[in-house]
């Protein structure tokens, strides 16, 4: 593999790792022929992040002559190498990443000024795929923003928050920090941000919805939105469907992908009434609320043929959610199991469903929730 | 019960917001008493006259021989909501009953678009019931030994804070004379620095002293031994320069402080220890 990116590029990438970083403890790299795959995802699973940097955003790109190459590297490693920003933008000329699969080290080397040679060897390990399923295209709703607008509203809530809600009508979009129903959170300070639909870009609301997720691992998005200055533009169907943050430019594509808490705290929204959704499951595995937001993911152990985040319809599991009549009657049967509250459960990597933790259901929702192993009748949840 | 109020002018926005930052370094919680828009506790008090700050101001109390509200508030909160309401429009302060007594300031923001954006902020409040009220009055003054002018408040700032470095005490000395000085002595170390000609408010007879001034040797010094972490924390807190800055003591009893704007009084109590 041998990819060279050039003058101010090589500050974007920088500062993509650093976004990245935001997200996970490791860097999951991939080249495709598509471009270069750049991932991660954090260690309860509920976010994940792809930039992907097509071979034009590289004065050079070729990928390794094995097709199915794929690694991860502690992030930190990686930002050590681009720590400076500033300097970054000073010094540096040239990036070159090469793979030396001999010696089992990635070979970054920075070309500065004067002739200066920095050179990385990165240890990696290898690793099957990192990839979550979705599918912007599908959502209900969009909205497109600059940059600083989203930055703008992120400001008043503190930085401490973790979750937000995300609430939309026809006309009006609404932030609010989002507090667990218990006895404390009765006394602590409610936030809500109202905003008109002219403040977007893009504003296309199926139906009046309203989201939760979490808002720290947004941020790393959002200070790479700004300064690049490319609009950011926001999918989201219902509670339950991950929410999709995306900076799309000629040569690169960020998603990142936030799971939401699948209980709906406007029920009026929700098409189930039924929906016991205070119901605390026994595990404790379950009961940490960050654990309501478990994206499974299915690392693909069969090679994954130029696999790209956008890739257009695979049977959308996550979709299920939508058929709300399915949902009904899962619901009524899972009524005495664990957990009813019900977690998101989104992406798959995987290539072909695992036909005995479904054996209801179609192709089509194939949701394995990453508490399987725990209950196997979870997995045919929610 | 009803409180309402509007702060549209930008200066009185900042201003207010200034004030509430000062309170919420020196205290957790502090109580909002009507009538006069003060905070109370034990040591500190801090009045703002409301027509200064508010373009309207609308209160309704328990009932009406009793019109007057306590609310307990953390400043902090308040703090964080006026932070994100700086270059608002207008913002409405509002008590209102969400899933307890709250607080509800709305901000109208400049927008994008032709309509503003509104945040809005439940800040969760206690209603003091009317039995604890005289809990929350105004702290009498003290009968102090010596008042005397604080010297420029940055200059007392730094020698405080260098002080801080050596000892956990400090003890503040001042005369009739308009003699201050602030001492530190420690196994190693003692330090005192000595200020002069800072002037002495003229009481008078309202000035409840117990021995006459007339009787007191002006050069006898009065003192205080007080926490430096306490003196450091109000003298950090300030955000804008008094126009009077003065300090009370009683004798090995308290440090009495007061900071006086055009429209803010703040005073603060220090115990002196032994």
């Amino acid at each position: 593999m041998d990819c060279v990116a050039t003058g101010g590029n090589v500050k974007v990438l920088a500062k993509a790792i650093h976004s990245l970083s935001r997200i996970g403890e490791e860097l999951y790299l991939e080249p495709l022929e598509d471009g270069l795959a750049l991932r991660s995802v954090n260690s309860s699973r509920s976010a994940f992040a792809c930039f992907l940097l097509s071979p034009l955003f590289f004065q050079r790109y070729q990928t390794p002559s094995d097709q199915s190459f794929r690694c991860k590297m502690p992030i930190k490693s990686v930002q050590a190498v681009f720590k400076s920003l500033a300097s970054l933008d000073r010094s540096v000329e040239k990036c070159r990443i090469q793979l030396n699969s001999e010696k089992n080290r990635l070979t970054i080397t920075l070309h500065c000024k004067h002739g200066l040679l920095k050179t990385h060897n990165l240890s990696y390990q290898e690793c099957e795929g990192l990839q979550a399923v979705f599918d912007k295209e599908s959502c209900a709703n969009v909205l497109q923003a600059q940059p600083r607008l989203m930055v703008d509203t992120v400001l008043h809530f503190p930085p401490s928050l973790e979750e937000v809600n995300l609430s939309v009508s026809s006309d009006r979009v609404w932030l609010r920090n989002h507090v667990e129903d218990d006895a404390d959170s009765s006394r602590a300070m409610m936030t809500e941000l109202c905003l008109s639909s002219e403040e977007f870009d893009h504003f296309a609301v199926g139906s009046q919805t309203s989201v939760t997720f979490c808002l720290k691992e947004l941020r790393g998005l959002l200070v790479f939105a700004e300064s690049s200055g490319l609009p950011v533009s926001l999918y989201f169907d219902e509670p339950g469907s991950p929410v999709i943050l995306s900076v799309t430019d000629s040569v690169l594509e960020a998603n990142f992908v936030l799971a939401t808490l699948s209980e709906d705290s406007h029920p009026k929204n929700h098409v189930n009434t039924k929906h016991p959704d205070t119901e605390q499951p026994p595990d404790d595995f379950m009961s940490d609320d960050m654990d309501s937001f478990l994206i499974a993911m299915e690392t693909s152990e069969l090679p994954v043929p130029s696999h790209v985040p956008t890739s257009p319809p695979r049977p959308t599991s996550y979709r299920k959610h939508s058929f709300s009549e399915e949902e009904e009657e899962e619901e009524e049967a899972l009524a005495e199991g664990p957990p009813n509250k019900k977690f998101c459960s989104l992406f798959f990597g995987s290539v072909l469903p695992t036909p005995s933790h479904l054996p209801n259901q179609t192709m089509q929702s194939q949701e394995v929730l990453a508490s399987d192993s725990e209950d196997e009748n979870q997995t045919e949840t929610s | 019960m009803k409180f309402r109020a509007k702060i549209i002018d930008v200066g009185c926005l900042n201003h207010f917001t200034r004030v509430v930052n000062t309170v919420s370094r020196l205290t957790k919680a502090c109580v909002l008493c009507s009538g006069v828009v003060a905070s109370g506790g034990v040591s500190m008090w801090c009045e703002l006259s409301q027509g200064n700050f508010f373009d309207e101001f609308q209160l309704e109390g328990v009932s009406a021989d009793a019109n007057e509200i306590f609310l307990e508030v953390a400043p902090e909160n308040l703090s964080r909501a006026l932070k994100t309401a700086q270059n608002a429009k207008s913002v409405k302060i509002k008590l209102t009953k969400k899933s307890c007594p709250c607080l509800t300031l709305a901000a109208e923001l400049p927008s994008l678009s032709s309509v503003s954006r509104v945040v809005t902020h439940d800040i969760p409040v206690d209603v003091i019931p009317r039995r604890l009220w005289h809990d929350f009055r105004e702290p009498q003054m003290p009968d102090f030994d010596v008042s005397i002018y604080l010297p420029p408040l940055k200059t007392m700032k730094s020698v405080v804070d260098r002080m801080k470095n050596l000892s956990n005490y400090l003890v503040l000395e001042a005369n009739l004379n308009g003699e201050m000085n602030l001492k530190i002595d420690t196994d190693l170390v003692s330090v005192t620095t000595h200020f002069k000609e800072l002037g002495n408010p003229p009481w008078g007879d309202d000035g409840s002293q117990s021995s006459s001034p007339a009787h007191r040797d002006p050069d006898l010094m009065a003192e205080a031994r007080v926490e430096i972490r306490k003196l450091q924390q109000f003298l950090t807190g300030q955000q804008v320069n008094p126009s009077r800055a003065m300090c009370n003591i009683v004798d090995r009893r308290i440090l009495h402080l007061i900071f006086l704007h055009e429209d803010v009084s703040l005073q603060y109590f220090i115990p002196a220890v032994v």
